[in-house]
């Protein structure tokens, strides 16, 4: 029952790692670059939802929505501005220019909004549903953090595959060139992406806040990383991989926290990727590609 | 370009190779702190503090001026060092900080060689103070409160079986782990649970309450900073799982983080020399006067001891005749000499009565505190 | 190729009296300012910092620029170096005359990093692209966490060494020398005098800086570079693929190592958390902002990125809001090809008829980075 404790909340810290994934592997997979700032648009998106609905006692789902709405106007307009002029320099270029994107949001974040640590209230009000007679009980905010996680990678994953504009992606991820040659718009496949990501990560900091209160400015920054580490685990580009990803890297944490040492489970999460990884080194569900000579 | 680059960066040392000379008019006190990054909230907390103390000490007496500058470090050894040769090019005289402990082991050596006198507002660990005898803290040292809190949970019987949640990667935090246990040791305390995090994975902090809770702890030990604190009530409440809470004084400013639910730090106790609602006149005074300057900000303890640091320099300042053609070894000297001479003892925000001696350690007394219908109450 | 041989070795040989003449240069001004008492504290105290910047710049771009695998751990190999000299400076090294002292250290410290990039090598070289990126990370942050909990001392019964607090015991009076997450305080600096660390610093980087240049002008070298542009035709004329990327990625973990000694004897205390992914990043920026490959580019870049937030002290907490805004315009500037293209025309014109040919070190990058874009886009 102990260990159903433990197993619960490492899936419920999964969840959120997971959504955040999505976002990355989202913007990974078609723009090829990784984008450091995602996890500084969460905190922007955190700090939405709690000036409207902690603050002003909005209706959560409008300042949700409202999040969205400033997250995918954000997020377009840093890859218009800082990104697309990079967008034949190299990787590399692309990815200090996020780094200083990430700086600068957390650093504006600071100034507007003071560094002083914000408690946020669960967007969700529900009761914790209980199991096995009362010992055991699963919060609200998990629950929904894994229904809306799955819906949104069906959804992604839906949308990739079946839509017109899911296949423009897919060939833009797959060869920009052709893709441009074919009259695909990549400039704006690409915006589209961006935008899809930063509203995906209005809805992940929401959620990831309701599940762990304190917002501060930093919020973003740790799991930031550590969903990029999961959508790597699962396998980078991968929708679905993303979602293993993030749920195993949470209950991997929370059971090393657990069981082995609290102390030392940030050494034994990075062990482990470090063995999946040789074991499979393309990440759990990532696609083995032939290099072409 | 590259060359274009070369000149620019030649030409920017050059112009910074040549030193200002400034006339001093005032005493200048530095002071060095974290006002961006991650622990941002400490630095502006002690910052604010000290510029209400200035204004406050200015006001009392003319012929004693103090002049306050006040550097970023980031929480970085590093960029404090930096801060630190920043205030000295300007002519610093005397330093109150750093704010956080590991920059101020850095700056504190810088400081040795200077022989700059250096009054710490909240780096408490006890290597600090180790340094030299011209380091000095406001706040109390580390091994202190960790020892202080389990002879007090011991002698009130508040708890059978204790957990600790701690931050084993700060100093502060287990810096005050570390003595707790060996103290919990010596008077029989039954320590049942040791549950640690780390700034990385400080998200989630939920397994720590479960592995307590699972331990049957019924009195949780907190030596960790307010903000991860409120995170272990909401986990806690979530869980339905009711034990005691016991911190130190990085508890305080939990009442006042926004939109905490203070229901939640109902019956938490802790020992801290400040509580922003006490009834005293200096408190309510220094309160009001920092809400007034921040827009209706609450000062933490942080804030206290960065008003106590310039109100003690102060003091010690008048009463060792300290005149502003002095070098900061000459004010080191003098400041030092008033501050161990074993007659000076200053009233302050933290504390009554506080004296020091040739170790640099602050002798003053904590105060028990419990939150009641989300106040502090005087536990004793 | 042919053709260009020569104009190659041109290019090394004034890449190699560029390098050395702007160290030298520096040292120069600073020495000379400094008999003079015209240098302020707060330039007095970068100087090793730049050092040591200048030299984890130089040796990550071994990695990143020459063997082209984007390194995100490079301060694990700082923080091995660093911890391994701090270690023996306070215990072993009391008692020895101080000259001799450093250069032990020193070479410890080069030594344990270089262990350190063996354990982490052999693993990561086989993985490439942001899988490596990640499984760097991973090796720093697992260095980093246990460190954290490593208990260490030695008193009259030998040497304690313990991962968690309870079973750390010293007799009275003994020091211990690492003591879990508590920073490592009291380390002496090389000299009180500051020029005599900061010619220490210089020696390193003048040490770095001839490795690498000779080793990029070196048959191992070469074989590294065509590993960059071309794994597999590499693999295919005989390459040993592994030992020369361990060469490469070994070499420049030594160097991140004495980077590390330097850094924090000169900065008195130890605090594992600062060598985390930040600092690697921050390392990283030096590189890309310095030019990928370009030697003397990363030193330059690492005085900038070093002084930069000094001079934005003014602008109080302003400050890292405007570093921020000044990273990501530095970087349209350099890069974006927009930007390129009119800086080219700019300096042909300013040139006018003198122009025999654009700057070699501009021209060699953006070939590069279009080379590893191209084969990014081959696989």
């Amino acid at each position: 029952m102990q260990f159903l404790g433990y197993l619960i909340s490492g899936i419920s810290l999964g969840s959120v790692y997971a959504l955040i994934a999505l976002g990355y592997t989202m913007v990974y997979g078609i723009a090829k670059m990784l984008n450091f700032a995602h996890g500084d648009v969460i905190m922007v998106g955190g700090y939405m939802v709690y000036f409207t609905f902690c603050s002003r006692g909005w209706n959560p789902l409008l300042a949700v929505l409202f999040a969205m709405a400033v997250c995918t106007l954000l997020g377009i307009t840093i890859e218009r501005v800082a990104y697309r002029p990079l967008r034949s320099a190299p990787s590399l270029a692309v990815l200090i220019t996020a780094i200083g994107v990430s700086f600068l949001l957390q650093n504006s974040a600071m100034l507007l909004w003071k560094s002083d640590p914000k408690s946020f209230t669960s967007i969700i009000s529900m009761d914790p549903i209980t199991i096995a007679g009362g010992q055991l009980s699963i919060p609200a905010e998990t629950i929904v953090t894994i229904l809306v996680s799955v819906i949104i990678m069906i959804i992604l994953i839906w949308f990739v595959n079946k839509t017109r504009i899911g296949h423009a992606m897919k060939a833009v991820s797959e060869d920009r060139g052709a893709a441009q040659l074919m009259g695909i718009n990549v400039n704006g496949i690409i915006s589209l992406t961006f935008a899809i990501g930063s509203g995906l990560a209005a809805i992940a900091g929401a959620l990831l806040l309701s599940s762990y209160p304190t917002l501060i400015p930093t919020t973003g920054a740790m799991p930031g990383i550590k969903a990029f580490v999961a959508a790597v685990f699962g396998g980078i580009g991968s929708i679905p991989g993303a979602f293993l990803g993030g749920v195993l890297l949470g209950v991997i944490e929370n059971l090393s926290k657990a069981y082995i040492s609290t102390q030392l489970s940030d050494a034994i999460v990075f062990l482990v990727l470090i063995i999946v990884l040789l074991v499979k080194p393309t990440g759990l569900l990532g696609k083995k590609t032939a290099v072409k000579v | 370009m590259k060359k274009l680059i070369t000149a620019a960066v030649t030409g920017v040392l050059a112009a910074s190779f040549v030193m200002s000379a400034c006339a001093a008019e005032t005493i200048k006190i530095g002071g060095i702190g974290p006002i961006t990054g991650a622990a941002a909230i400490y630095g502006n907390n002690v910052k604010n503090g000290m510029e209400i103390a200035v204004e406050d000490v200015n006001a009392t007496n003319p012929d004693l001026q103090f002049e306050l500058q006040f550097e970023d470090d980031e929480h970085d050894p590093e960029k404090s060092v930096n801060a630190y040769n920043t205030l000295k090019d300007w002519g610093m005289q005397l330093l109150g900080g750093t704010v956080t402990t590991s920059p101020c082991l850095a700056v504190g050596a810088e400081a040795l060689n200077d022989n700059m006198l250096l009054l710490t507002p909240s780096a408490s660990s006890q290597d600090v103070i180790d340094l030299g005898d011209n380091v000095f803290q406001v706040c109390f040292t580390d091994p202190n409160q960790g020892s202080a809190s389990a002879d007090y949970i011991s002698e009130q019987k508040l708890g059978e079986k204790i957990g600790v949640i701690y931050n084993s990667a700060d100093a502060y935090s287990s810096g005050i782990y570390s003595t707790f246990i060996a103290e919990a040791e010596a008077v029989g305390l039954e320590v049942v649970a040791e549950e640690a995090f780390t700034d990385d994975n400080s998200t989630d902090l939920t397994t720590q309450v479960q592995s307590c809770q699972n331990a049957g702890a019924d009195l949780i030990f907190l030596p960790i900073y307010y903000t991860p604190a409120s995170q272990v009530l909401i986990a806690a409440d979530k869980m339905g799982y009711e034990p005691k809470f016991f911190g130190c004084d990085g508890l305080d400013g939990l009442l006042t983080v926004e939109g905490f639910d203070t229901s939640l730090a109902e019956g938490v106790m802790l020992l801290t020399p400040f509580v922003a609602d006490a009834d005293d006149e200096k408190t309510k005074d220094f309160v009001a006067k920092y809400a007034e300057k921040t827009g209706g900000d609450v000062p933490n303890q942080f804030a206290a001891d960065g008003y106590d640091v310039v109100q003690v320099l102060y003091a010690a300042c008048e009463e060792a005749g300290v005149t502003s053609d002095m070098d900061a070894s000459e004010v080191c000297e003098a400041v030092k000499a008033v501050l161990t001479g074993g007659e000076f003892s200053y009233d302050g925000l933290t504390g009554e009565g506080m004296t020091w001696d040739a170790s640099g350690a602050v002798s003053k007394a904590p105060r028990g505190m419990i939150i009641e219908n989300g106040e502090y109450v005087g536990l004793d | 190729m042919a053709k260009k041989g020569g104009n190659n070795r041109k290019k090394s040989t004034r890449t190699y009296i560029f390098s050395f003449a702007l160290i030298l240069v520096f040292w120069a001004v600073v020495e000379i300012l400094g008999h003079m008492n015209m240098l302020s504290s707060k330039m007095l105290g970068l100087l090793i910092p730049i050092c040591a910047y200048a030299i984890m710049a130089v040796s990550l771009n071994l990695v990143v620029g020459f063997l082209g695998e984007l390194s995100l751990g490079h301060a694990a190999f700082m923080l091995a170096g660093a911890t391994a000299g701090v270690v023996f400076y306070n215990s072993a090294g009391l008692n020895m005359p101080q000259v001799l002292r450093v250069i032990i250290t020193l070479v410890i410290g080069a030594a344990a990093a270089g262990l350190f990039g063996v354990i982490v090598g052999v693993p990561v070289l086989r993985f490439s692209g942001d899988y490596l990126a990640i499984v760097t990370l991973a090796f720093c942050q697992i260095l980093k966490n246990v460190l954290s909990t490593t208990y260490l001392g030695v008193d009259s019964a030998g040497i304690h060494l313990a991962f968690d607090q309870g079973s750390f015991r010293l007799e009275p009076g003994a020091k211990p020398l690492i003591k879990g997450a508590q920073p490592i305080s009291g380390i002496n600096k090389i000299s009180p005098d500051m020029m005599v660390s900061f010619t220490v610093g210089i020696v390193l980087l003048i040490l770095t800086v001839a490795f690498v240049l000779n080793l990029m002008n070196s048959r191992a070298g070469r074989a590294i570079t065509a590993i960059r542009d071309d794994e597999i035709a590499a693999k295919s004329i005989g390459i040993n693929l592994t030992r020369y990327k361990l060469m490469a990625f070994i070499s420049s973990a030594v160097f991140a190592g004495l980077a590390g000694v330097i850094y924090v004897l000169n900065l008195s205390t130890l605090d594992f958390k600062k060598y985390d992914y930040n600092l690697s990043i921050n390392v990283l920026v030096m590189v890309v902002l310095g030019g990928m490959g370009n030697v003397p580019g990363s030193i330059i870049a690492a005085a900038l990125l070093t002084f930069l937030p000094e001079l934005l002290r003014n602008f109080s907490q302003y400050r890292m809001f405007i570093y921020s805004i000044v990273l990501i315009v530095i970087m349209l500037f350099n890069q974006a090809p927009a930007f390129v293209q009119l800086r080219q025309r700019l300096t042909a014109k300013i040139r006018g008829k003198n122009a025999q040919e654009p700057e070699g070190g501009e021209k060699a990058d953006t070939e590069f980075f279009e080379a590893k874009k191209q084969g990014k886009e081959d696989e």
